[in-house]
């Protein structure tokens, strides 16, 4: 080591030091005067340049002085440097090798700069004189260059290491150190180097890099603290685990959802009508009837969304079939129709974009299978917990998921009675499928007779309320009811689970669904009311006009009170408020549910508990766990029933904020005070997807019926903005036609040819198809090379596995060896070939290779292909392997010293390098 | 995150008290090797405990700190002690086995039975939850 820094700095002073003259220097002086004296070298050098550019600085000037008898000392060092040359390359290889060891240490070569000053324009004169006299002058120049850039090159390093430095396995008082020796020599020489304004720029650079770094740290915790809840989601998880937390996000991103449809319906619905439309009383459809007049203000009616709610902006009835509305001319129908397009539109793109990102980063992280158990070891703890029972509960949930691991392990090494298992499956699948048709058919029957109570007059409040009353006491009782069924099946609890929230997601879907087909029964049934009244109306209009005809002029307007005229079911706002009283009543449901199931069942436990023959805590009632899956499903479908109810009723997405909003901070209250943490805690990120698909299969679900009546139904003919229009579309064809060049209305007749867009939808399939092909060999591609990149870990392995079997074996060889090799070499060399001395060498080589041969059998015959030898220059036939010299130990050896036995080399090949070499 | 704190409360400190490896860590980062830190020391741990720390350098120090009898390997008692820390001896010691086997399958690249360094780095780099976990927040 001592050595290289020595020829090192000997390369970088004078580049020609190998004369017989520098070698008496180095017998003289130590290594640690040397390497300043590099250093001063360039320092001097650099000086010397400086002078140019500013005078300030008087040590340099009396640096200078030395350099005007350098001409005179040049000519008496001349004649010593004639062979230098040839050290001359041998040392510049070295130079990359030391450049680190430069590095690390010149602080102390500064010290004694001026000591060496005249010593070292000495050999400055010697090297510059080896290249030819006459151009002296101009040589000097560009090696200062040279040794200007080699100094910029070292600051550069420099500031290389203090920004490295956080990455080095250092302590700190070394790093501190180190740091603060990298920082002088930066500060010294930054403004040295010089280029143009030197320091003052620099520390400029540097103030405002650190304001630059501070500021970005503000803004990244101001980021953080706009996030909504962010400080409350944190809390939970770090009581209850990402798995909770998880569905809090998730109702974050479902409230921001909302939050913009809800700005999307109000923006442009509900807020210009109220502005711009016709006040309330002025027409019909806006007006409470005569009859109902009387108790439109009761609560009761109110709670149930009649009376003045039913006749409000909230609902699709009030709204006019006036084309424009106001002083703006705003189309408000169209509106209303693009609005309730639009809805559809943002959530699929919304939700789908999100699937596409999560999958992304699931793809990113890269599910390696690989290091399932290391991972699980050493990384599972998480150091940021900082509460005891939190704390419990990772010891817990580590426990059971390196059990759950256990248990895949064996349940993948050995399968037991397979066909038991299957029938239990069976049966199990059978039992839930009659739950479901059960469930399906009790909410069908219950629809029903609910349409015939509505016929009633008086009818109690559980008539009224029977559905939602059976629809949520079949949420509550089924899916414990599908656990223990699903107990029969023993699946692995993650596929569990998944099969356990695919039986919740179909029950209520078959609720969802049953409802509405009873929903859509009801509508025929106002449709076909509707037609009489109708006549009935168009009857009575016609009747009142006629009788005002009688007395008046003829184009007086009928003055029929408005809350008289006689109006159709309007089947679209009884629809509406169907589903806003589902959202209500399961709002209702779900708080109380939480405080009866969940606070109080946490009082009783936690005050009767000291007077109880049993452990409350410990025991039976004990505290309940939160509901994850039952909360994000409950979540999804709400969600549903606002995507088919917002068209109808457009006040339903305000409601629904509302309701998130406070259940958010309600459910993160109710989960601090009277919720324990679960003791399986399964993994958040990867059931997110899943949460995300159900929604969007929900999405997709629920824009069926409305997409349905839109397209197929006749709207009401005295209530909604699309009243007196065979179909709800036919705004589109009438803005185009009234409101559009006449060109863009035959554009769009042509579009609208089925000629046109079954080749369209034709293409599109097409289009999914191919894409789903690409994806498919992308996906095969991906697993070849998963497959591959296994292939090669094993090899890699294997490779590694012999490598170091060697290694060792070798070690072993030299421990058993050394002690006998050193005494016998020495008479070998000194009498060259004799015989007695691999005698005593066999049994230990003999043994050595007996031992590697049955640590891995197949290591001897394999060793020479499968280690690279990069430094292994074997230049003499007769060692085929290794081990092999020994094998031939009984005979004299052909050349004069044995080449693996020379002592002190820790491994095999590098001793036969070195003496290839 | 980036709150200026000075004085550490005594609920902060606290709140580190239940980590299994706290003992560990301590000896690691300790100059003596027995837990007696001095302030460069808790400078040091801080700073690889830190968000900012690279993952090369906390997967140095994260092999240091599962390398209990400081061999420079992570062999099987190693994994055992760091298996029973974790989930507070309630594994049975067939399971235990098993798990410490499996690790040593999974990691060990080259087959000498226990973890080196190299070893450890490899399959800790590819951890999608190391650099999540393995730091403390102030």
């Amino acid at each position: 080591m001592a050595t290289e820094i020595e020829a090192a700095g000997i390369e970088i002073d004078g580049q020609v030091e190998s004369d017989t003259q520098s070698e008496e220097d180095e017998g003289k002086e130590k290594t640690s005067k040397k390497q300043p004296r590099r250093e001063t070298v360039r320092a001097s050098r650099l000086e010397r340049k400086k002078p140019q550019r500013d005078k300030e600085d008087e040590s340099k000037e009396e640096h200078n002085c030395p350099r005007q008898n350098r001409a005179s000392r040049r000519k008496t060092h001349q004649k010593k440097n004639g062979d230098g040359k040839k050290a001359e390359v041998k040392e510049r290889d070295k130079k990359a090798s030391t450049k680190d060891q430069k590095n690390s240490e010149n602080k102390e070569k500064k010290t004694n700069k001026k000591g060496k000053e005249g010593e070292n324009k000495q050999k400055k004169g010697r090297k510059n004189s080896t290249s030819s006299e006459s151009s002296n002058s101009f040589d000097e120049e560009s090696l200062s260059e040279e040794e200007l850039a080699m100094l910029m090159e070292q600051v550069e390093q420099r500031k290389k290491l203090i920004s490295a430095m956080r990455n080095k396995p250092w302590r700190m008082v070394k790093k501190l150190s180190v740091l603060r020796e990298a920082q002088a020599f930066v500060e010294k020489f930054e403004g040295a180097l010089g280029k143009g304004k030197g320091k003052k720029l620099y520390a400029y650079k540097m103030m405002m890099a650190k304001k630059w770094v501070k500021f970005k740290r503000d803004f990244d915790n101001f980021k953080t603290q706009c996030i909504p809840w962010e400080m409350k989601i944190k809390e939970v998880e770090s009581h209850f685990g990402s798995s909770v937390a998880s569905y809090f996000i998730f109702l974050r991103w479902m409230y921001g959802v909302n939050l913009v449809l809800f700005g999307l319906i109000f923006g442009l619905v509900i807020i210009p009508e109220v502005l711009m439309g016709m006040p309330y009383g002025s027409m019909p459809r806006k007006t409470v009837p005569r009859a109902e007049q009387a108790t439109a203000m009761d609560f009761s009616v109110l709670w149930d969304f009649e009376g003045y709610i039913k006749y409000s902006a909230l609902f699709y009835g009030y709204y006019n079939n006036q084309r424009t509305i106001g002083w703006l001319k705003y189309r408000l129908p169209m509106a209303y129709f693009m609005v309730g397009i639009s809805v559809f539109g943002y959530s699929l793109m919304v939700v789908i974009r999100s699937m596409a990102r999560n999958a992304n980063e699931s793809t990113a992280d890269g599910e390696d299978d690989n290091f399932i158990f290391s991972w699980k070891m050493f990384t599972s703890w998480d150091y940021l917990i900082g509460n005891p029972e939190t704390a419990d509960n990772k010891f817990a949930s580590i426990t059971t998921s390196f059990k759950e691991s256990i248990v895949d392990e064996q349940e993948s090494n050995k399968d037991e009675n397979i066909h038991l298992r299957r029938f239990l499956r069976v049966l199990a699948n059978i039992l839930i499928i009659c739950c479901l048709c059960g469930s399906g058919y009790l909410i069908y029957f219950v629809v029903k007779r609910s349409q015939t109570f509505s016929k009633m007059q008086n009818v109690g409040w559980y008539e009224r309320n029977e559905v939602e009353i059976v629809m949520s006491l079949l949420g509550m009782f089924c899916p414990p009811l599908f656990e223990t069924i699903a107990a029969l099946e023993n699946y692995h609890p993650r596929i569990g689970l998944k099969w356990q929230l695919g039986r919740i997601f179909a029950l209520f879907l078959g609720n969802l669904y049953t409802f509405l087909l009873a929903l859509m029964d009801d509508v025929n049934e106002k449709l076909d009311e509707e037609d009489v009244v109708k006549n009935i109306t168009r009857w009575m209009l016609l009747g009142h006009h006629n009788s005002s005809m009688g007395n008046s002029s003829a184009d007086t307007p009928p003055s029929l009170d408005p809350a008289d005229v006689p109006r159709g079911p309007c089947w679209e706002t009884t629809v509406g408020i169907e589903f806003v009283r589902l959202t209500v009543s399961d709002i209702l449901v779900t708080y109380v549910t939480i405080l009866v199931g969940d606070f109080i069942r946490a009082c009783f436990v936690r005050f009767v508990n000291y007077c109880w023959c049993w452990d409350l805590e410990a025991g039976f009632p004990s505290y309940a766990e939160f509901d994850i899956s039952g909360n994000v499903l409950g979540l999804v479908f709400n969600q549903g029933m606002i995507w088919m109810g917002s068209f109808y009723a457009p006040g339903l997405v305000g409601i629904n904020v509302l309701r998130l909003l406070t259940s958010m901070y309600f459910q993160c209250w109710a989960v601090m005070s009277s919720n324990v943490p679960h003791e399986r805690v399964f993994k958040a990120s990867k059931s997110n997807n899943f949460y995300m698909g159900l929604l969007l299969l929900i999405l997709f679900l629920s824009l069926l019926p409305v997409a349905y009546t839109i397209m197929s139904l006749p709207p009401s003919f005295d209530c909604g903005p699309f009243s007196g229009k065979k179909r709800m579309y036919e705004v589109i064809q009438e803005t185009i036609e009234l409101d559009f060049p006449l060109f863009i209305a035959k554009i769009f007749s042509y579009v609208a040819n089925p000629g046109l867009i079954i080749p369209a939808i034709l293409l599109m399939v097409l289009a999914i198809y191919y894409l789903n092909a690409v994806s498919e060999a992308y996906q095969r591609a991906n697993a070849e090379l998963k497959k591959k990149m296994q292939m090669q870990r094993e090899e890699d392995k294997n490779k590694r596995n012999n490598k170091t079997n060697n290694n060792s074996m070798m070690q072993d060889l030299e421990d058993l060896l050394a002690p006998s090799t050193k005494i016998e070499i020495y008479p070998k060399q000194a009498e060259g070939k004799k015989i007695e001395s691999p005698d005593q060498v066999i049994p230990f080589g003999k043994q050595g290779k007996a031992e590697v041969l049955n640590g891995s059998p197949m290591s001897g015959g394999r060793r020479a292909v499968l280690i690279p030898p990069p430094h292994l220059l074997v230049t003499r036939p007769p060692t085929p392997g290794i081990w092999a010299p020994y094998s031939y130990a009984d005979k004299p050896w052909p050349g004069a010293h044995p080449l693996g036995l020379v002592p002190g080399r820790g491994r095999g090949h590098p001793c036969y390098s070195h003496a290839a070499r | 995150m980036g709150n200026k704190q000075t004085i550490f409360t005594p609920e902060q400190l606290d709140a580190y008290q239940d980590n299994p490896f706290r003992q560990r860590i301590a000896e690691v980062f300790s100059e003596d090797g027995d837990g007696n830190m001095t302030l460069d020391d808790f400078l040091d741990m801080f700073s690889v405990l830190s968000e900012m720390a690279p993952r090369d350098l906390k997967a140095y120090y994260a092999f240091k700190i599962y390398d209990f009898n400081n061999d420079d390997y992570i062999c099987k008692s190693d994994l055992e002690k760091t298996v029973n820390k974790l989930t507070r001896n309630e594994l049975t010691p067939e399971e235990v086995r098993l798990v410490c086997e499996k690790v040593i399958y999974e990691a060990d690249l080259d087959n000498d039975g226990k973890l080196s360094l190299e070893d450890f780095q490899h399959m800790i780099i590819r951890a999608p939850d190391f650099l999540s976990t393995f730091h403390i927040r102030i």
